[in-house]
């Protein structure tokens, strides 16, 4: 079973220090528990049988062969789920298993639970299931002149943003129309859990999820349990990027576990994981930005088409986000932006890192480029006349009130030293590569560069709050917190802040659960560091507190003589002086539940609001040799400036922005998931191709230090930005280095090499 | 194995697995072969290698080796990543017969002969006999490849293999380009663009009437790209979630032009 403890003793790392993380080793060696290692005595194993049409209608589903199969336990279908029959994170429109109608190709139509995954499979091929085929609705663009595939229709939301003077025009104008295709988040870990049933009628699931308390507000319901009933525990998470914002397995691993009564485990094979999660959102955007002669932004007009898929997830989100980010980090007076997600019969789209955010910040920056052909300037210096600073407003009105050091990431980007020229580079590190194809008389360098912004934690009004909680007994603090580690670094800044403000040695992680805590939110949006860092320290702060209390009672002295100075109650005359983790007998315990400022929803026609909480800013720079004949790529070097607030791990923060950076240049030369009429062409990892080793480059970073007050330390959230701005990088050095005009994302051999149009540099 | 024709062969297991992951292949009984120490090496005798079945792709990268069968040596560095070269096969890449598998182009432009034994005995089958389609070949449930017969360098030898990324990656298309500059010949060969690796023989006629072959130089350096154009000709690929069929046959005039002016320089 799982063992979530982490007990750390390792030299004390306070705030600021590169710290390593405690379960790098393990992973690195193969002996970290993933969810889809668990086991348990009596074990079964689950499956899911899903859709091979992309729409159809059920007419019949028989699942008498599977249950003549020796070894196999349960067959449920619709019918079997106990409670609630449909889920979702924001609504619940999306069946657990589907009924009279399948929306998308994978979708879940019947479990089952048998003593050996082979088993398992074997009856899965078994059931024989009925379908009337359906045209399926697969093109966006006709979504909303088609037949609604769902009972709450087609149209999944639209944002519209109006910001002062909408018939503003400029002298110059510049139009592009822009795509990009359906990135997966491709963690390595594939959906799994294992769950138990209690024998009281209840349930412990141990699962890889971005947000144990979102997951189990969906759960019990469907199961037609109490609350107390089900128990989520996180297992060993191998990467999420949004993909664990859904549920996948978790209610069926429970149907299954409580139908059998034993331990019943569900773990995703590849082609599973490819229709098991939400993607990124594909996209269609039209971009018109006017500006002054000089350059200066006047107005941008943005209409940005979403893909949801089948069902809403997060999607309604999402595309406010589009649309508040379309303009990017600058300054825009005058606005008119539409964004709108309609739904249809491709898998469901829903969160990924820079959710919405990166596929206008690829047109936005397109545009930039554009404008600043048209104006004769180059692209650092059409950026800098515009780049948004403190105290600006936004296109929904809202005053950016934190560190905007949009200008010191843009110029710390540029100002990194240009990598030696291809001729200096061995043959594979030319594009192709290993496969030795380059010709050097035909390799051309380009180089790019790309600002993006993106909001931190959630938005609109909504309350993402967390808690944490400080015990201090013996010397040692224990932090309890649901906060989901996937690999972010969580459980490195936890024990850094609680060591900076107890002053102790030994920390100690709690394993996140529902049954100790209550929510911590979602590993999601940037922001665990920045919430529940901050709930962590001022649960520390209340023990901190506590233990000077009990100095002053111990030693008959006031409070207020005693100060708490740097994990040590002192007091003035320097005659008390004793290590917060000496100070009391007694266990210490303070559990804190940590509220971000309070934000407001967009208005419905304007967009207008306060809407966020903080905002974070990157920029990057792309150096790339093409192969012109054979449009293959090579970054060459990425540097990157990166707002930070404060890094409290230095060496984590490079983890996440290189991690990003790696997403980021996959979106624009190899990551994509192709389909035909909603039937995923290349659902493993040797054709859905992410950076190897081989294709990333170095990443030059830049950390840009402006703390943000009430901030944990004055720290933002890392995980996303890196990622919006690298893909248009990438995209812009290209076509630097081409001529080419390249409004798809992701660039593709054949868009280079056989380009109609070529203007040779 | 004779008396019981079920049992399947596993060599790296780098295909074999998959597929068993993926249910597409249930064995009953497994035969390893990787204790088959005799399968293992490689001999030269006269002007002719031959390399076992169970040469991995590391081994290949042996600078005696490389130096032997350059082309191989190239194409078994394309191959996968470190941990599939340490354990990946050419047995188990001619016997999978994918049109991706990236030592065949080479060994069709060597005119390879593989060795294939059973207990009704040996037989020699050139490897465009043993492959007849996309993963098919002439191989009976009992018959194991032993070996591979190919020519020792005598000239200019070429592997060139477009990925859409820059290691680890299936080809797209790639180019077998080798040279025999004692009996003046060329042979060059295509993977990744048919249902079988495709020999370009009238490019190779082509091209050998054009070189001057006392130098190893090539007089008309329009030849190149005609060599290019005829090789991409003889390509038959197709539209998949890889590529497009355009740009495949493209790819091929591309690295066939460069192949050849890798092999020999322009000039009288
Ligand atoms: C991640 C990954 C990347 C890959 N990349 C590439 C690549 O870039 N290029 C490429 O060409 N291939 C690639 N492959 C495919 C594979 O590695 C090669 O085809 C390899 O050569 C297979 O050899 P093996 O020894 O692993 O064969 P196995 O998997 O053991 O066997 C494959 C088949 O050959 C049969 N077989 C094996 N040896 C013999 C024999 N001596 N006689 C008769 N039958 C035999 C087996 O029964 C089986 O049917 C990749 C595979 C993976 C998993």
């Amino acid at each position: 079973m799982a063992d979530g403890v982490r007990v750390v003793d390792r030299p004390r790392t306070g705030i600021g220090v590169s710290t390593r993380r405690p379960d790098g080793g393990p992973k690195v060696r193969g002996e970290f528990a993933y969810s889809s290692d668990l086991h348990a005595d009596r074990m079964l194993w689950g499956r899911t049988l899903r859709s091979p049409h992309a729409h159809a209608r059920i007419l019949s589903i028989d699942i008498g062969p599977a249950l003549t199969i020796p070894g196999v336990s349960a067959v449920l279908t619709a019918d079997d789920v106990p409670g609630r029959p449909t889920y979702g994170l924001t609504v619940p429109d999306q069946p657990v298993l589907a009924r009279d109608i399948v929306r998308y190709e994978g979708e879940p139509v019947a479990i089952v639970a048998a003593d050996h995954p082979d088993t398992a499979r074997r009856a899965i091929a078994s059931i024989v299931v009925e379908y009337e085929v359906l045209e399926a609705i697969t093109d966006p663009q006709r979504a909303l002149q088609s037949p609604a595939i769902h009972p709450d229709g087609n149209l999944i939301r639209t944002v519209p943003i109006r910001r002062g003077d909408v018939d503003a025009v400029g002298s110059v104008v510049v139009e592009g129309t822009y795509e990009m295709g359906i990135q997966d988040q491709a963690f390595l870990g594939p959906e799994s859990g294992m769950a138990v049933p209690d024998g009281a009628g209840g349930v412990d699931l141990y699962v890889a999820t971005q947000g144990l308390h979102q997951d189990h507000a969906q759960v019990a319901p469907c199961l037609g349990l109490a609350p107390e009933q089900v128990r989520l525990h996180l297992a060993g998470t191998g990467g999420a990027f949004g993909a664990r914002e859904d549920l996948s397995m978790h209610v069926h691993a429970c149907m299954l576990a409580l139908h059998v009564n034993r331990p019943v485990k569900m773990s995703y094979l590849r082609d599973e994981s490819f229709v098991g999660h939400v993607r990124r959102h594909p996209a269609h955007m039209w971009f018109r930005h006017h500006a002054t002669p000089e350059g200066r932004l006047v107005k941008v007009e943005a209409q940005i088409l979403l893909d949801g898929g089948a069902y809403a997830s997060t999607s309604a989100y999402t595309a406010a986000n589009s649309a508040r980010f379309a303009c990017g980090p600058y300054r825009v007076p005058n606005a008119v932006i539409d964004a709108t997600c309609v739904r249809t019969n491709n898998a469901p789209s829903g969160a990924m890192r820079g959710f919405g955010v990166v596929q206008v910040c690829y047109a936005h920056e397109s545009q930039m480029d554009k404008l600043a052909a048209a104006v004769g300037l180059d692209p650092v210096e059409i950026r800098l006349r515009n780049v948004l600073a403190r105290g600006d407003e936004l296109v929904t009105g809202q005053t950016v009130d934190v560190p905007a050091p949009v200008r010191e990431c843009l110029e710390a980007a540029a100002s990194v030293p240009m990598p030696p020229p291809a001729s200096d580079v061995d043959d594979y590190g030319l594009p192709g590569g290993a496969g030795r194809t380059a010709d050097r008389a035909r390799i051309r360098r380009g180089v790019g560069y790309a600002v993006g912004f993106k909001n931190l934690a959630y938005a609109e009004g909504y309350d993402d709050d967390t808690r944490a909680r400080c015990r201090l007994d013996g010397g040692v603090a224990t932090i309890t917190c649901a906060a989901a580690e996937l690999g972010q670094g969580f459980v490195t800044v936890a024990e850094q802040i609680t060591r900076t403000v107890l002053g102790v040695d030994q920390v100690v992680l709690a394993p996140a659960s529902t049954a100790t805590i209550g929510s911590a939110g979602s590993s999601a949006s940037s922001r665990q560091t920045y919430m529940s860092g901050a709930a962590i320290a001022m649960a520390c702060r209340q023990v901190a507190e506590g233990a000077r209390r009990a100095v002053a009672h111990r030693h008959a002295v006031a409070v207020e003589a005693l100060e708490i100075d740097e994990g040590r109650i002192v007091s003035r005359d320097l005659s008390i002086d004793i290590p917060i983790g000496r100070a009391s007998e007694e266990p210490l315990e303070a559990e804190v539940n940590h509220h971000h400022r309070e934000t407001f929803p967009m208005d419905p026609v304007t967009g207008q609001g306060d809407t966020d909480v903080s905002w974070v800013f990157a920029a990057n720079r792309a150096v790339v040799d093409v192969d012109l004949d054979l449009g293959l790529v090579r970054v060459v070097q990425m540097a990157t400036g990166q707002d930070v607030g404060k890094a409290l791990n230095p060496l984590s923060v490079v983890g996440q922005i290189e991690g990003a950076v790696s997403q980021g240049l996959g979106l624009a030369v190899m990551e994509e998931v192709v389909t035909t009429d909603g039937i995923v062409r290349n659902p493993s990892f040797t054709d859905y191709l992410i950076p190897t080793t081989a294709d990333m480059p170095p990443v030059e970073i830049t950390l840009i230090e402006e703390p943000e007050d009430g901030a944990p330390f004055g720290a933002k959230g890392v995980g996303e930005t890196a990622c919006l701005s690298s893909t248009p990088a990438v995209v812009a050095a290209i076509r630097a280095a081409t001529g080419l005009e390249l409004s798809r994302v992701p660039v593709r051999p054949e868009d280079i090499a056989l380009a109609d149009v070529r203007r040779e540099g | 194995m004779a008396a019981d024709p079920r049992p399947q062969v596993l060599a790296g297991g780098t295909d074999f697995m998959v597929e068993v992951n993926y249910d597409h292949r249930r064995p009953t009984a497994v035969m390893s072969l990787r204790r088959v120490d005799e399968l293992r090496g490689w001999r030269r005798h006269g002007d002719r290698l031959t390399v076992g079945a169970g040469l991995r792709y590391v081994d290949m990268l042996e600078s005696e080796f490389e130096v032997s069968a350059p082309a191989l040596a190239q194409a078994a560095r394309t191959v996968g990543s470190p941990q599939i070269r340490n354990t990946g096969t050419i047995g188990g890449n001619v016997a999978t017969a994918s049109p991706a598998g990236d030592t065949l182009p080479v060994l069709y432009a060597l005119d390879a002969e593989v060795t294939v034994s059973s207990t009704r005995g040996d037989r020699v089958v050139p490897i465009q006999e043993l492959i007849v389609g996309p993963k098919r070949t002439t191989l009976a449930p009992d018959e194991l490849i032993v070996s591979i017969s190919i020519p020792v360098s005598k000239g200019p030898q070429e592997f060139l293999k477009i990925g859409v990324r820059n290691a680890m990656v299936i080809a797209v298309a790639s180019v077998a380009l080798v040279v025999d500059g004692d009996n003046r010949h060329i042979g060059c060969a295509l993977g990744s663009v048919g249902p079988t690796i495709i020999r370009c023989s009238e490019a190779e006629a082509m091209a050998e009437a054009e070189i001057d072959w006392d130098r190893l130089h090539l007089p008309d350096p329009r030849v190149y790209e005609t060599f290019g154009a005829m090789c991409a000709a003889a390509s038959s690929p197709i539209d998949d979630h890889r590529s497009t069929s355009r740009y495949r046959r493209h790819g091929v005039y591309v690295l066939a032009t460069r192949a050849l002016m890798r092999a020999f320089e322009p000039g009288a």
